[in-house]
């Protein structure tokens, strides 16, 4: 069998595989649900998640170990995982054979040439890097961005979401991510650039790849010519997938091990070796000393430039809330690759990327949105601390989420606090009966209670005509059965008052049993009067956990809703001098 | 020959290139071994700070001179009196030694509305440490407005200048975090802590001022103005706060300023007519005595305000300052 075919047979497999991953991080018990999948591998065999964490943590958490599979395979054998590994190298290199089959041969070489801008994607390593590397300037781990891995998961999620959204086989209803059309949109923009130039994306901007051309640079095995000369044809760079010139001076930290070149050379001049090129080759970046210096000073300052708004100190905001299990956001923010798998797997899709009005920082890291998603919060779901892949949502047990057994002193986990807007809640600003944030709290005793009140109705004084029996006649005209729901009662002087049972446009009716002590007498006034139960948030018990918000009937901006405040992931945060 | 001497250079160069490559591989395995983390993070991370305590501050009592209550107008006048009353500026501070003053510089507002330690009287305090042959004296807060214009629009950064005292206005290098043994708020918080770190005696100055929500801010309430981090949520128990740092500070000597009190409106003011003269100043070794005498000017009483009973359970002094037999004078 062809090498080519070998690599090809490669990518179709891992690509099938990393989708595979993407469909079962669904909650269930099925065989394609999440059970125990490996559905963070992809993300665990990508070195800069695990060196991008290593720089703000200091530590290598658990499964990232298996980065250091992908290292020494890339010194050993350079960057294989580019041309056989990576499901979104494999999409470049699919979409730019597709667009640009058909074109010339000279415009094909003209295509895959080398271009200097590919020091570019070397610059975004080297900024990202070092925006993690001093915890004392404030680190932070923005390698998510661009890091293809949890790029193509992100991307991936929705494009999954919008595949299901006819069928509805993933997921019952229809998920929604708030801002999800940026991370499509930049997903296509970098697909439809392989039409421009093939592997745009790997050739230009991919920071892992450049690590991997860094990593590769003493690979002991590398692509180069067997004989100093050749026939001069310049077929090699036909379809070179790195743009690495293989027919001169060889680069081989751009080069993918597409092992185009070797196929398309027809006098076997190209081979797979452990010598040196010996038409000569380059094996570092091009990248100048001046060039380096730059970027590192770039991303030694970039962290206190996007830290100037202050969203970490005393302008942090409210709307940030994070899920169960969240570090603290300093400590988050040294962790979240921005990948998403949070998202995916929460059974409410309440998790939603966050935007970039919490700071720059905050962008796509997962942040709950009360009014996306099916209801808030679940109570007893820790879902998306066990699938994050660095632990910057921690892999909490139902007992820490709740506060229960060992962890009763502590007090549950709490997101945030709920408040209620006066100005439009139902019982507080419009005389209606409502509390269906009462009914949905899902703490036992609940966190939001009420205070029965009874207020007189617009123009709900009127005079009575006369009493037969239960009936009162009035003077007054009323609206027809609008009181005869239940919630309304009639009362006269001292607040003695009897619930309306029916009324038509002059008269009331009052349960039977329920006779006035004193009969109104005909001309006297009553009073026509709503019960209303006007919720209170008891803030000692409310976990934050959004069902009240997402249940509000108010349904644009709800009138009870849910902020940071007081959430436990941060002691800054807490609201009450005492839990 | 030539061709061999290619091939010999071509192995040498390899086995340079796998031998790096070797060195990197066991590079990275060593790295990844010794930085595997099979735990992962903690939850809540309280970071362990390096825990401090404020020095005592106090003098020997000396039985009958504890605390002295000084009618007249002039502040330089009744605070040089009501000192001299307690046995004088040398009872409390001694040649060459260092000296904090905490006036209450809360606020950047002038001193005619009442709302900061009189700069006159701080001039007076830091004149009399100097007479006294301090080596130096700080005179420092931790205000709630921004602090250069507290300490200017006050008027104190001038008059304690030209009176010979160092101005420090807070930096965020100034705080350490302490907790206060038997406290229940003050626990790992940060408060105002360097400049009091090595001087040797401490002195409060405040006024005597209305407050909604603790009832007064008097010499107590002053070291409020030590608490770093986010202390406004102490407000949510402000008695226990309060005599909470009455337990934390131990001072030299305070300075209770009722020559005008802020009767109203407090504790900002804003108008000459929420002030009211009453012409009294207070020198006391007891800051619960000072303010349980203190009160009574804002037509109190000690049971009025739950801190001084609090403080006075905590051992931080007596609210039965008559027992003191507080020494009366004018000036």
């Amino acid at each position: 069998m062809k090498i080519v075919t070998v690599r090809r047979i490669s990518q179709a497999f891992f690509f099938t595989l990393f989708t595979w991953f993407c469909i079962v991080t669904t909650i269930g018990e099925k065989f394609w649900q999440l059970r125990a999948w490996p559905i963070n591998w992809f993300l665990q065999l990508d070195p800069l998640v695990a060196i991008g964490t290593i720089l703000t943590t200091h530590t290598l958490y658990r499964a990232l170990l298996w980065a250091l599979l992908t290292v020494i395979l890339t010194i050993i054998f350079g960057r294989f995982f580019c041309g056989w590994v990576c499901p979104f190298g494999s999409l470049h290199h699919f979409v730019g054979f597709l667009g640009n089959r058909r074109k010339k041969l000279s415009k094909k070489m003209q295509l895959n040439k080398y271009r200097k801008a590919q020091r570019i994607k070397y610059i975004i390593l080297i900024v990202f890097l070092f925006m993690a590397a001093f915890p004392s300037i404030g680190a932070t781990l923005q390698t998510g961005l661009l890091d293809p891995i949890p790029l193509v998961t992100r991307s991936f999620q929705l494009l999954l979401s919008i595949a299901d959204r006819s069928v509805n086989f993933v997921t019952a209803t229809p998920r929604f991510y708030e801002a999800g059309w940026l991370i499509l949109l930049i997903f296509f923009t970098a697909i439809l650039l392989n039409l421009v130039i093939p592997r745009f994306y790997c050739r230009f901007i991919c920071p892992l790849g450049a690590l991997f051309g860094i990593l590769g640079r003493f690979a002991i095995w590398r692509i180069g010519k067997n004989q100093s000369e050749c026939s001069d044809c310049k077929l090699c760079e036909r379809s070179c997938e790195g743009g690495c010139e293989p027919s001169g001076n060889i680069r081989i930290s751009e080069c993918v091990l597409c092992f185009n070149c070797r196929q398309d050379c027809k006098d076997e001049v190209i081979s797979y070796q452990t010598t040196p090129s010996l038409a000569g080759e380059i094996t570092n970046p091009d990248i100048s000393r001046r060039g380096f210096v730059l970027s590192l000073a770039g991303g030694v300052f970039a962290v206190p430039a996007v830290r100037l708004s202050n969203k970490l100190g005393s302008n942090w905001y409210h709307k940030v809330i994070r899920p169960p299990g969240a570090l603290s956001e300093t400590e988050f923010l040294k962790r979240c690759i921005k990948c998403g798998q949070c998202m995916r797997v929460c059974p409410t899709n309440v998790l939603q990327p966050g935007g970039i009005e919490g700071g720059l920082e905050n962008l796509w890291t997962p942040v709950l949105n009360n009014r996306i998603g099916s209801s808030g919060c679940q109570l007893n779901c820790v879902a998306c601390g066990q699938v994050c892949p660095t632990s910057a949502i921690r892999p909490i047990t139902l007992a820490e989420k709740l506060g229960t057994d060992e962890f009763a002193e502590l007090g549950p986990i709490r997101l945030g606090t709920a408040f209620i807007d006066h100005n439009r809640c139902l019982p507080w600003a419009m005389d209606k009966p409502c509390i269906v944030c009462e009914e949905n709290c899902p703490l036992s005793p609940k966190a939001i209670y009420t205070r029965e009140e009874f207020i007189t109705v617009r123009d709900g004084v009127v005079t009575v005509k006369k009493v037969v029996d239960n009936t009162i006649e009035l003077e007054t005209t009323i609206p027809p059965e609008k009181f005869a729901t239940g919630d309304y009662y009639c009362a006269v002087k001292d607040n003695e008052r009897r619930k309306i049972t029916a009324n038509t446009e002059n008269t009331i009716v009052i349960s039977p049993d329920e006779q006035f002590e004193k009969i109104p007498a005909a001309g006297s006034k009553i009073e026509i009067q709503v019960r209303l139960q006007r919720p209170y948030v008891d803030i000692e018990k409310c976990i934050g956990c959004g069902v009240c918000e997402h249940e509000c009937p108010v349904s644009g901006k709800k009138a009870i809703r849910v902020s940071a405040e007081g959430e436990t992931r941060s002691m800054d945060r807490k609201l009450l001098l005492k839990r | 020959m030539n061709e061999q001497n290619e091939k010999n250079f071509g192995r040498r160069k390899f086995l340079t290139r796998a031998g790096k490559a070797g060195i990197s591989i066991a590079a990275a395995g060593t790295a990844s071994c010794l930085l595997y983390d099979a735990k992962g993070p903690p939850g809540q991370t309280v970071k362990a700070e390096q825990l401090v305590t404020l020095p005592d501050f106090s003098v020997p009592t000396v039985t009958g001179q504890t605390m002295s209550i000084v009618q007249g107008s002039d502040r330089k006048h009744t605070v040089t009196k009501a000192i001299e009353l307690l046995g004088g500026i040398e009872r409390f501070v001694k040649p060459g030694e260092t000296v904090a003053i905490k006036p209450n510089v809360a606020f950047a507002r002038p001193p005619m509305l009442g709302a900061t330690a009189h700069p006159e009287l701080v001039a007076a305090v830091v004149e009399l440490c100097r007479k006294a042959g301090a080596k130096l004296v700080y005179v420092t807060d931790n205000p709630i407005d921004a602090s250069a214009s507290c300490f200017t629009l006050s008027g104190i950064r001038k008059a304690a200048s030209a009176a010979g005292a160092r101005v420090i206005l807070p930096k965020a290098h100034h705080f350490k975090h302490t907790t206060l043994a038997d406290g229940k708020l003050i626990k790992n918080w940060p408060i105002f802590f360097a400049p009091f770190a090595r001087v040797d005696k401490l002195i409060g100055i405040s006024p005597v001022k209305h407050h909604a929500r603790a009832g007064a801010s008097m010499s107590m309430k002053n070291w409020y103005g030590l608490l770093g981090g986010r202390r406004n949520i102490f407000h949510q128990d402000i008695n226990t706060i309060i005599a909470e740092l009455s337990m934390m500070v131990k001072p030299t000597l305070v300075i209770l300023d009722g020559t005008e009190v802020m009767m109203t409106n407090g504790p900002t003011g804003g108008s000459v007519a929420d002030l009211k003269r009453a012409n009294t100043l207070i020198a006391s070794c007891d800051m619960v005595a000072a303010d349980s005498y203190g009160c009574t000017l804002l037509d109190l009483k000690a049971a009025d305000l739950p801190y001084l009973a609090k403080a006075q359970n905590a051992g931080a002094g007596n609210t039965d300052y008559q027992a003191l037999k507080p020494i009366l004078g004018t000036a």
